[in-house]
């Protein structure tokens, strides 16, 4: 079943049309590689896709509904991982992976807390909990952003350049994690330079999509 | 709701543990004030009749200090862009972080507020009033403050570009705030600078999470 899919989206980014025309589906359970050369568009598709962008024209739709109908339902499914680490030096790993688990839904019975140890245990930096977020290296900081995702549940993995400054080790870790969120039936949409094993992934180059001419890419006045 | 005090909390702990920074506005409040015996002269009559001024003014310039990190902070680590990715309205993501503001500015500027009114003589008939009024300006002051920070958010020199936002909006609070403490001191009824005051804060409290959100997602954009 198709869950999650864009028709005919247009991004303009500052009175530049960056593509055009794009369609993509994301079925229950699977994977899309964003690919295409820096500027195609990768990390704004990625934000059009978790709602911090509004595409000029086109449609976003869950299961049939557009995602502007209720924006709120829509931020309540999806994990992103941009560029930024989101993390504050002056709160320890935990701290800072407790925060982000408890804005989640789901769990509310439950204490948040319960699975930073498991996540943080998923990416190896467990025994990092109690240190402040100031002294980790850039991997381990990413680590930790990815540590994020694993912690509260959400049907839609939204990852931006997530290998970036990460080890083999956790490299494999991540697509560990991306194999078990689809094996439950979680989508996966990642943008990518480096080669990272998923399997059976629709691959979307964004290339194709890219406005050629700039008069054309121009708004009108 | 359970959101709401999970970022005020988390803001408030930031305060704290970035050491001195939750006490420089109150430190800033108090040399601000002890600086005008020096300069109008320790002369008693003429510091108690310009007592309620100088309060005032210093409390808006130190409750102005720490606004422009309110969200500064965030927007630079990427925090802000999750914040608003999680699924409650921006408004109360808002609305928690002033809360927090005034929690870390706002409430000790009234602790420090007697002490000060000591030192310039102020009649003590006007403490009562004093600290009521500063009860009810002060959350308005970060209300309105907060627009100006979600808006000067990617912008250089944001600090003062802030002050010249907003310092003109505190000029009504400024008026009534001194208005009540200079009525209780002349032995008139301060009810109606105290209704304005509060209405001032609940048109606030109304108005500006929204204001402040709307700047929030043009800034995330």
């Amino acid at each position: 079943m198709t869950l999650f899919t864009g028709r005919n989206l247009v991004c303009v980014r500052g009175e530049r049309r960056v593509f055009a025309g794009l369609d993509f589906a994301v079925d229950a359970g699977a994977a899309l590689v964003l690919a295409g050369a820096n500027g195609s568009g990768k990390s704004s598709l990625l934000r059009l896709m978790a709602g911090l962008l509004r595409p000029a024209s086109g449609t976003l739709a869950w299961d049939g509904a557009a995602t502007a109908a209720d924006p709120d339902a829509h931020r309540a499914r999806l994990h992103y991982v941009g560029h930024l680490d989101a993390m504050k030096p002056v709160l320890t790993v935990a701290e800072n992976l407790r925060f982000w688990a408890g804005l989640r839904p789901g769990r509310r019975t439950g204490n948040p807390g319960d699975a930073v140890g498991p996540a943080l245990e998923t990416f190896g930096i467990a025994h990092l909990a109690d240190v402040p977020g100031r002294f980790l290296s850039a991997g381990q900081k990413r680590r930790l952003t990815l540590a994020r995702i694993v912690t509260a549940p959400a049907p839609l993995w939204l990852l931006d350049e997530p290998t970036t400054a990460l080890d083999e080790a956790a490299t494999a870790s991540l697509e560990a994690a991306i194999a078990g969120h689809r094996a439950g039936g979680g989508m996966v949409v990642v943008a990518t330079h480096t080669r990272m094993a998923v399997d059976g992934a629709r691959v979307l180059d964004l290339s194709h999509f890219a406005v050629r001419s700039q008069g054309a890419g121009e708004l009108g006045s | 709701m359970s959101r709401f005090l999970h970022i005020a909390r988390r803001d408030v702990r930031l305060a704290f543990r970035q050491g001195i920074g939750g006490l420089m506005a109150v430190m800033f409040f108090v040399l601000a004030v002890v600086l005008f015996p020096f300069g109008v002269g320790p002369e008693v009559n003429m510091l108690a009749r310009i007592s309620a001024g100088v309060i005032w003014v210093a409390a808006l310039l130190a409750s102005m200090l720490s606004l422009e990190q309110l969200f500064q902070a965030d927007f630079e680590d990427g925090s802000l862009e999750l914040l608003a990715l999680t699924p409650m309205p921006l408004e109360v993501v808002v609305l928690a972080k002033v809360t927090a503001h005034w929690l870390t500015t706002g409430l000790p500027l009234i602790a420090a507020a007697p002490l000060l009114a000591v030192l310039l003589h102020m009649n003590t008939e006007g403490f009562t009033v004093l600290i009521v009024a500063l009860a009810l300006g002060t959350p308005s002051l970060s209300l309105i403050g907060a627009v100006g920070a979600a808006l000067i958010l990617g912008s250089r020199r944001g600090g003062v570009l802030l002050s010249l936002l907003i310092l003109p909006l505190f000029i009504p609070v400024l008026i009534f705030g001194v208005g009540a403490v200079d009525a209780a001191l002349a032995g008139f009824t301060v009810r109606p600078q105290l209704f304005v005051l509060g209405a001032f804060f609940l048109a606030a409290l109304s108005l500006c999470p929204w204001a402040a959100a709307a700047a929030l997602r043009q800034a995330l954009e």
